[in-house]
């Protein structure tokens, strides 16, 4: 397909590398930001390619993995209730609850129901007036558009029976948090693709700035993850630390301005628990109060909620780059994408899933870190 | 989750007061919300997350990064081919 078939390209692919091999003198250490690199990085093996003096942590990026405990037992809680229809993500379902999921709910008599787009849910409430629909509107900014318009949708149709529980998060103050941390290793950032789509990234400059981090806009197919991976070796070998863009066939440094007037129209930012991190202060989005009557934790409320983690689960560390899947004594052994522990495991993206699924073992790893 | 997958217009309409369009995947057809990207038009390409259109995507850059892309490559090879035949 266009924009897909070149860009994952054997030639180019081993080009990019050498070039990357030629221009790395010393150890760095490169965070993707999105699940979805994380991915597309172990699906093609990339980190097996690059020269070992490239280590790549994984990042946050993955809503799926960093929407908290609390707010999913609420979601469980709303969804359990007779008349509602529980509508989300398909990724969601499976995310273990303090001691359920969504999927139990449904085995249960919950009509919780998989949505390929917010819209879907809005589509699903105009034809149920009599009850209850509920959006599970988790996200990062790429998400933000879609959900909000949402909510738009249904207050211009009218609509009383929908809300949304919302878990949004924003990528700049994570990377705050993490650069602010003492024991952080990242030294340059691949900054995730489609979030720049929506948002640009004007608000990455003085982050580079203020940290001395090379950021990179960085796409999901091999050449573009390697493009950007080379673009922040460059400036990382240079001494230079910019926010420059390695994906401009889709990012502009604006974004997309009618996207960013709807965000600003329906959410305000706030601040945000992270599963496994914790608060990160202005990291969220929740609704503005002009849109409170579409708020289900308003609508609903659910109290009595006692989140329990799992004791073993070191997603939260892995989550900030501060560790790897392997170094999970659970992982793979009581964890896994059929009983995870906690969110990354379950998330296609996340990085636990990620490393079960296309990781050939830790000794493998292991020689790559080393 | 931030997947966003690239398709042409092929289709644009007015649903529900919404721009809508469908959009197609290399065979597939798909409807997506193009209230994001009002100056786009029946041929032009764009990325699709969760049946929304986030952005038009350049044909210009993105073959100016292959052009560019595709040089490095090529230097490189020609640079290994010296350094192989030094030996």
């Amino acid at each position: 397909m266009k924009y897909t078939a070149e860009y994952r390209d054997p030639g180019l692919v081993h080009g990019v590398i050498e070039e990357i091999r030629r221009t790395v003198t010393q150890p760095w250490v490169i965070m993707e930001i999105c699940g979805g690199q994380t991915h597309a990085i172990m699906r093609y093996g990339l980190d097996q390619l690059l020269p070992p003096e490239i280590e790549l942590v994984h990042g946050p990026g993955c809503p799926v993995c960093v929407t908290s405990l609390e707010l999913v037992d609420k979601a469980l809680a709303i969804a359990s209730q007779p008349g509602v229809i529980f509508t989300s993500y398909g990724d969601m379902l499976r995310v273990p609850g303090s001691s359920r999921d969504l999927f139990s709910v449904r085995a249960a008599g919950g009509d919780v129901r998989v949505v390929y787009s917010p819209l879907d849910a809005v589509k699903i409430a105009q034809e149920n007036p009599d009850r209850q629909v509920v959006f599970f509107a988790i996200g990062f900014e790429t998400t933000a558009p879609a959900n909000c318009m949402s909510v738009l949708q249904a207050k211009a149709m009218g609509l009383t029976n929908f809300t949304v529980l919302v878990s949004h998060v924003r990528v700049p103050p994570a990377m705050h948090a993490i650069l602010s941390s003492p024991r952080n290793r990242v030294q340059s950032f691949l900054a995730a693709g489609h979030v720049c789509t929506v948002m640009g990234y004007w608000e990455y400059p003085p982050i580079a700035k203020q940290y001395h981090v090379p950021i990179v806009v960085t796409g999901f197919e091999p050449v573009d993850i390697l493009e950007g991976i080379l673009m922040d070796v460059r400036q990382l070998e240079k001494g230079q630390y910019e926010a420059q863009n390695g994906y401009a066939r889709v990012v502009t440094f604006d974004g997309n301005h009618p996207a960013q007037n709807i965000i600003q129209k329906v959410f305000v930012e706030c601040d945000r628990k992270w599963r496994g991190i914790g608060v990160i202060p202005g990291s969220g989005w929740c609704l503005r109060p002009e849109y409170a009557d579409f708020d289900a934790e308003i609508r609903f409320s659910v109290s009595d909620i006692h989140p329990e983690e799992s004791p073993l689960c070191i997603a939260g560390q892995i989550l900030q780059g501060l560790k790897k899947p392997f170094d999970c004594p659970a992982f793979a052994k009581i964890c896994t994408p059929e009983n995870p522990l906690g969110a990354t495991m379950v998330s296609s993206e996340g990085a636990c899933a990620a490393y079960y699924r296309y990781a050939r073992s830790p000794v493998d790893a292991a020689s790559v870190e080393a | 989750m931030c997947l966003g997958v690239p398709g042409k217009i092929v289709e644009i309409y007015q649903a529900n007061d919404l721009r809508m369009g469908k959009i197609d995947f290399g065979g597939v057809t798909r409807e997506a919300c193009l209230e994001y990207i009002p100056e786009a038009k029946v041929g032009d390409y764009t990325l699709i997350h969760v049946g929304f259109a986030l952005n038009l995507i350049s044909e210009e850059d993105a073959q100016e990064t292959l052009a560019l892309l595709t040089q490095i490559a090529e230097m490189g090879e020609a640079g290994l081919g010296q350094i192989g035949g030094a030996e």
